[in-house]
């Protein structure tokens, strides 16, 4: 029999043993919720590390070992972990890397492997790379998630959801800079404490915490003036991820914009709730969707706790819950379109539309497929549906320049600063209106 | 009080003088080369001295531009965007207009002002997105590749019989396209006319985005101010009667000084400002390419000695070779004695035509050396065909063996060659004497030697000047690898971070090194004598440049050997391959036979397929009065030999596709059925025509996919950068809308059947939900039953009910969960026919090729790839080769599930791999990748397909395809593999 020869190397397992001894480095994306997601795993004894490093070398490292038409987020996290292992500050024998994997059709079910890849092409063959996914690819790999762990992980990102909601809607009118700042630095450290004192995974905790973070924020000093309202979608990691979007958030606020970036509960529900479309559409094991439905279940529990303490303060504006969401987008594409963001993509934008923020960046790796369907592709139905939608699709890419991109956002600002100016005047107008009638009945 | 508009784009700098009542009082227009604030300065000056001002006379004053915003930043100005201001002017000046076109020097947008339905007043803009083709930058590079100036070219296009279809998606593409028509003889007006609607179709196929351009249209910006020929085919394509009005150069900059401003600003303040603007950031640099003169000196004289041998023709006597390479821009002659040694050699542009200069070289030769005899030649590149022909030459060379003979000569022991040439970039490893594995420059890699030039062209230098400006750079920006386009804009960015043009230049060379590292080699450079070779020759013009050269060597941390005929090695080595070849008498023309050589040209289309190649007939006439013909453009032989293609030809795509187009419809009480013939169609076909003619319905599919079809969708195309089978899918939509059908049957699947060879059968996300694009983007559906729901195909049970369900929710409950049942088993029966079919076949060819002694090339890709339109011809060109093809889908089921480095989980990726795995140990095998454009999944399959094949010593070949494709490149591709396979 002919010798199988083969390419393929399996990469080195992350053992227990390793959990104490070995740094974890964990790429960055959403820096309120990962630090504390950080912590998290440091009150579980490991010793995780999250990767700051940016600047040219991330982007030619992640050119030389990937394939330069890989989208852009595999490219950056590659290129930022290479980075971090050749800058000498860890041990390369006590040194892992972890990535997350979502699983589906888009190629991002597929980081894992470039990365194992890039890792043997750049001789750091000898380095475990950690699965971490919810949906039990690479087993061996994967990390060991005991339920509490998962549940104050969960917790960590309904946090950081609701101080980047706080923040984003106080930080540009506070009258203080550094205000709302300040508040998100106080509450990350103080629910990691909980978090490592064992406390705060009761969903009265979390409704408690919830509560005094609200007021905190509204206790801040703010002065309400007229502001461009701008919304931001797009492919998960180049939505959130500054070193992808090139600082896209810092860039919209100096433009004297809010800026309403959805949170990132809406994704986890909705690749919870694809395994239940997936059972509606096509048939399948009716316990598999009873689970899901169970843990669905819990999300919409911490979903209507954040709602209804932010009803309390009218000046906020709760985001729509999950299943809001996906009512808004019936009629506009079906919920079978799972694949990357998905309908989910099409649905932020309605929410963002319909309150108030119809200026949209839809951000997205240059060539992302999935966006072609759910980004760009729906951009037209939904200016149909509502005229009043400014919406920008802006790829990035590591040859995309900055100028390139800001410059179409500015004409979007400027159409956006237009709007706004018309409904000042019509508010104006019909308030002068009004007081002319009082005047006249007087 | 004045208001002031200044409008700084990325080549040009407007401005424009508005008085009190809006009225324009002056304006001006220059190229600003990059040195924006003297420019602007000098105009604010001129306005001053105009208008007779002073410096304490206030104006209103704004900046507009995608170049000004910076420059605004900087300086503290008040910045309008230009599209914005655009409208603003448009709307004060021309207020009936609905729709405006804009072009400018990296720009091109479309504004509608007037709703869509209604007709009020609105404000919907596009620019265009990443890729920047189709504009003013893009024709002045087309107009350099013709040799003539953009005036010129418009002067050029009003003689045009023809149009050729042009790729504009960016230069890369165009280049490629154009080449080959030029090496081919096309006429120059059809080309200017056909880059003219290249434009316009990159404008409305990238721009429009579903929306239909129509009512007033008005054209502004430089290119369709100076081009009239460009703003008829715009004319002519959106069935409009545009205007361009007076000033139209200077609407942004009317826009811009008609922005409100809070307050007035001096004159002498603006000035200050501009001067004492500060830059707000730092470039990114690396390090320098020498530290100091001797390390630039100890260089030159190593790289001396590499030195071809030469002998003074003068004295020569006896045989000698000729070896001629008609490359992409350039021209190379190179004659040698029988020991190889260089006698006399030139190196020219082909001004868009080598034949007359090959003439006059050899007219020359002949006159000048009377003694010597040629006993051979050959001819290589682009042109190889052409001049072979022309001069009747004894042997034609494929570029990459003529290098390889070359760079033998200088380093027997070679084992790695990268030629940089001025258009595109080769790399070949040789292993066992012969080119083991090539690697060719596609779109999306440019950074050639004309890159170069053209950038050196826009700064207004020479390239040498240029390049030598970047030797002692104490800081090159760092550039990256892209495309041209971000290049320009990256050098922009640079600028205006304070980066000099030494700097730039250093930069520039290094970032054409690394885009062939990386993107084309896609090497690692942890160990370049692994990764590439331990015996490096460089060649090619673009290696004349010690800039380029130097980086090349500190990019990868070894010394390479660069001849001192780095220009003419294909030349030199076609020669040394016609003295190997020719111990006798050569054909080639003498000098009688050569003084009354005649050449035309003539352009036809072919009949003889539905390809519908454009064909240029050459026609070369000698001083006797012989006449040959040479046709080029052709994909077959049918318009050479008058035949149709013939029946002993082994291709598997034309078989495939004979047979999906044996599904005709048959009518039925439900009525007809439409399916639109695109992406997954291609596979599922037979499937749904069973399931859909069993239930009674008339399954009409759309028609052969075609440019026409294609253009008639592109109007809706809501993405420019999604693949082209998806973009075809409009135009098939179309056309069924337009055969009158009431229902089209287009679902989206998530899922596709298992075939048990990957860990998941996954569709890709386009073929999966193309559909609801779509839906939410082809107007005309409405009024049509348009059914795109979600199916479930790979649970057979499931579907029957799902099915059954959905389809009575559209046609009343008019079928029974039995009746629906049968239909889809007997669907699923169709299928795995038509499979069993295409395998069955598959293997007949196999032992038929193998009876022939004929080589076996599995031509992979997806599905659709066997669409005419979507494939090019490929498959008829590697068959015209000598070869037989057939599909990976074909031998895929030989195998069994294996393990893949990647996650192995759309159906059609396992087909391919398996594929790759199936032929590894068959000697009469090789395996070739189609890749769409735009294809994001397969950046990762063609690096695993790669290592599955390397793995088992095969070569890998991949091909990317496009809405065009460069056959001529594809051509040179495959008879490299051919001559590496010994074939």
């Amino acid at each position: 029999m002919k010798e199988i020869k083969t390419h393929v190397t399996s990469g080195i397992p992350f053992s227990k043993a390793m959990k104490k001894e070995y740094t974890i480095l964990i790429p960055d994306m959403l820096r309120i919720h990962f630090t504390m997601l950080r912590d998290v795993f440091v009150s579980y004894g490991y010793k995780p590390e999250l990767l700051t490093n940016t600047g040219p070398q991330v982007v030619n490292e992640g050119l030389k070992y990937v394939h330069n038409d890989t989208c852009y987020p595999a490219l950056l996290v590659i290129g930022q972990m290479i980075d971090a292992l050749n800058s000498g500050k860890y041990d390369l024998n006590k040194t892992a890397v972890m990535i997350t994997q979502t699983g589906g059709g888009c190629r991002a079910s597929n980081y894992i492997h470039l990365l194992r890849k890039a890792l043997k092409k750049a001789g750091y063959e000898n380095i475990p790379v950690i699965s971490f996914n919810i949906s039990g690819l690479e087993k061996d790999s994967s990390l060991p998630l005991t339920l509490p762990m998962l549940v104050k992980m969960i917790f960590a990102l309904c946090y950081g959801d609701m101080l980047m909601l706080l923040k984003n809607q106080v930080e540009p009118y506070e009258t203080e800079k550094g205000a709302a700042d300040k508040a998100v630095n106080k509450w990350t450290k103080e629910l990691s404490r909980q978090f490592k004192a064992g406390k705060c995974w009761s969903m009265k905790a979390l409704e408690r915490n919830m509560r005094s973070i609200v007021s905190d924020f509204a206790g801040i000093k703010v002065k309400i003036t007229p502001k461009v309202r701008v919304g931001v979608v797009g492919e998960i990691y180049v939505k959130y991820a500054p070193l992808a979007n090139n600082f896209l958030e810092d860039f919209l606020r100096s433009q004297d914009c809010e800026v309403n970036v959805p949170g990132i509960m809406n994704f986890i529900c909705f690749k919870i709730d694809n395994r239940i479309e997936d059972i509606n559409l096509y048939g399948g094991s009716a316990i598999k969707k009873f689970v899901c439905g169970k843990l669905l279940g819990i999300f919409y529990k911490i979903e209507k706790i954040m709602q209804s303490v932010l009803a309390e303060y009218p000046r906020f504006v709760p985001p729509a819950t999950y299943r809001e969401l996906k009512k808004m987008v019936k009629g506009i594409i079906g919920y079978g379109s799972k694949m990357g963001e998905g309908w989910l993509l099409t649905a932020e934008m309605v929410e963002l539309i319909r309150s108030g923020y119809g200026n949209i960046v839809c951000a997205q790796p240059f060539g992302c497929l999935p966006n072609h369907i759910v980004g760009k592709g729906m951009i037209r139905k939904l200016r149909a549906i509502y005229p009043e939608a400014n919406i920008v699709p802006i790829d990035y890419d590591s040859g995309a320049t900055r100028v390139n991109q800001e410059n179409r956002i500015k004409l979007m600002l400027a159409v956006g600063a237009e709007k706004l100016r018309d409904r000042e005047q019509r508010t104006d107008k019909s308030e002068s209106a009004k007081k002319e009638a009082e005047e006249a009945t007087v | 009080m004045l208001s002031i508009g200044l409008d700084i784009g990325s080549t040009t700098i407007k401005s424009a003088v508005l008085g009190e009542d809006g009225k324009l009082l002056y304006n001006s227009y220059e190229r600003h080369f990059s040195q924006i604030p003297p420019r602007a300065t000098a105009i604010i000056n001129n306005i001053k001295d105009k208008f007779s001002l002073t410096d304490n006379d206030e104006v209103r004053f704004c900046v507009s531009g995608s170049a000004g915003m910076g420059f605004a930043e900087d300086a503290g100005f008040p910045f309008v965007q230009e599209v914005y201001a655009t409208r603003t002017a448009v709307l004060r000046y021309m207020p009936d207009t609905d729709s405006v076109i804009e072009l400018g020097g990296e720009d091109a947008k479309i504004l509608f002002l007037t709703g869509e339905e209604n007709g009020d007043k609105e404000l919907e803009v596009r620019m265009n997105g990443s890729c920047a083709g189709g504009t003013g930058a893009f024709i002045d590079q087309m107009a350099t590749l013709l040799g003539i100036t953009p005036d010129e070219m418009e002067l050029q296009a009003r003689e045009y019989e023809k149009i050729y279809v042009i790729a504009s998606r960016c230069g890369v593409f165009a280049k490629s396209d154009i080449q080959p028509l030029l090496n081919q003889g096309a006429r120059i007006p059809d080309i200017a006319a056909s880059i003219f609607y290249a434009v316009v179709n990159q404008t409305v196929a990238g721009l429009a985005q579903g929306r239909q351009i129509k009512g007033n249209v008005l054209y502004l910006g430089g290119p369709l101010t100076f081009h009239s020929q460009l703003r008829a085919a715009f004319d002519k394509t959106l069935g409009v009667k545009g205007l361009c009005p007076e000033n139209s150069l200077c609407y942004v900059a009317m826009g811009a000084a008609l922005a409100p401003q809070d307050k007035a600003m001096r004159l002498g303040d603006i000035i200050t400002s501009i001067q004492e603007r500060k830059s707000s950031g730092t470039y990114k640099s690396c390090e320098p390419l020498f530290d100091n003169e001797e390390e630039y000196k100890e260089f030159r004289e190593r790289h001396m000695r590499d030195r071809v041998e030469t002998a003074d023709p003068k004295t020569a006597e006896g045989k000698v070779y000729i070896g001629i390479d008609a490359g992409s821009t350039t021209l190379k002659c190179a004659v040698i004695d029988e020991q190889g040694r260089l006698l006399t050699s030139v190196y020219m542009p082909n001004s868009g035509n080598p034949v007359p200069l090959v003439r006059n070289f050899l007219l020359d030769f002949y006159k000048e050396y009377p003694a010597l005899t040629v006993a051979g030649s050959a001819s290589t590149g682009y042109g190889e065909e052409i001049i072979k022909n022309a001069f009747s030459l004894d042997n034609g060379v494929v570029e990459t063996v003529a290098h390889f003979y070359a760079a033998k000569r200088f380093r027997p022991e070679v084992d790695f060659i990268l030629d940089i040439g001025g258009q595109d970039i080769k790399c070949f490893k040789i292993a066992n004497g012969a080119i083991d594995n090539i690697f060719l420059n596609e779109a999306c890699s440019s950074g050639c030697g004309s890159f170069l030039q053209t950038f050196a062209g826009a700064l207004n230098y020479d390239i040498e000047e240029f390049a030598k400006l970047g030797l002692f750079a104490k800081a090159p920006v760092e550039l990256g690898s892209r495309c041209t386009v971000f290049m320009n804009s990256s050098v922009k960015q640079a600028q205006k971070d304070g980066a000099t043009l030494d700097n730039i230049s250093a930069g520039l060379s290094m970032s054409v090194v690394k885009n062939a590292l990386y993107k084309v080699i896609r090497a690692t450079t942890k160990d370049a004598s692994v990764s590439l070779g331990k015996h490096i020759v460089v060649q090619g013009g673009t290696f004349f440049n010690d800039a380029v050269l130097r980086a090349f060597e500190k990019e990868i941390g070894m010394n390479v050997v660069r001849p001192d005929i780095a220009g003419l090695m294909g030349a030199y080595g076609a020669a040394l391959y016609a003295m190997e070849r020719a111990p006798r008498q050569s054909t080639i023309l003498n000098q009688s036979e050569l003084e009354g050589f005649q050449h035309e040209v003539k352009a036809v289309t072919c009949k003889g397929c539905t390809n519908n190649c454009k064909l240029t007939v050459n026609t070369f006439i000698t001083a006797d009065g012989e006449k040959r013909k040479f046709i080029a453009g052709n994909r077959c032989d049918t318009p050479i030999t008058g035949k149709k293609n013939s029946d002993d030809e082994l291709n598997l795509y034309s078989y495939k596709l004979g047979l999906l187009e044996s599904y005709k419809p048959v009518p039925g009480k439900m009525g007809r059925i439409g399916i639109p013939m695109g992406l997954n169609m291609y596979e599922l076909l037979p499937f749904w025509y069973r399931l859909l003619t069993e239930l009674g319905f008339e399954v009409i599919t759309s028609p052969a996919s075609n440019r026409s079809l294609y253009l008639k969708g592109q109007q809706t195309i809501p993405s420019d950068t999604v693949c082209y089978p998806a973009k075809l899918i409009h135009g098939h939509v179309q056309a069924l809308i337009d055969m009158g059908v009431e229902t089209i049957f287009y679902p989206c699947l998530t899922y596709n059947i298992d075939e048990g060879l990957g860990d998941n059968h996954y569709n890709c996300p386009v073929v999966a939900y193309y559909p609801e694009v779509i839906k939410a983007n082809v107007r005309a559906l409405s009024g049509i039953r348009y059914i795109n729901d979600y199916f479930g195909i790979h649970r057979p049970k499931d579907f029957v009910k799902k099915f059954t369900s959905k389809m009575n929710g559209y046609f009343g409950n008019v079928f029974t969960v039995k009746q629906v049942g049968r239909a889809v088993r007997l669907a699923y029966e169709e299928y795995k026919g038509f499979l069993k079919n295409i395998r069955d076949t598959a293997k007949a060819y196999i032992n038929a090729a193998r009876k022939a002694g004929k080589h076996i090339i599995v031509l992979a890709g997806r599905p659709y790839h066997v669409d005419p339109e979507i494939n090019h011809g490929i498959d008829k060109l590697i068959c015209g080769l000598g070869a037989a093809v057939i599909t990976e889908d074909s031998v895929s089921a030989e195998m069994e599930k294996f393990r893949v480095a990647v996650l192995n989980q759309w159906t059609y990726h396992s087909r391919l791999y398996a594929a790759a795995k199936y032929i590894a140990d068959k000697p009469d095998m090789d395996l070739v990748q189609l890749v769409s454009f735009g294809c994001g999944v397969d950046a990762i399959t063609t690096d695993e397909t790669r290592s599955i094949l390397e793995s088992e010593g095969k070569i890998y070949t991949q091909i990317k395809i496009d809405e065009i494709t460069n056959l001529g490149a594809v051509k040179i591709r495959m008879r490299s593999l051919f001559s590496a396979i010994g074939k």
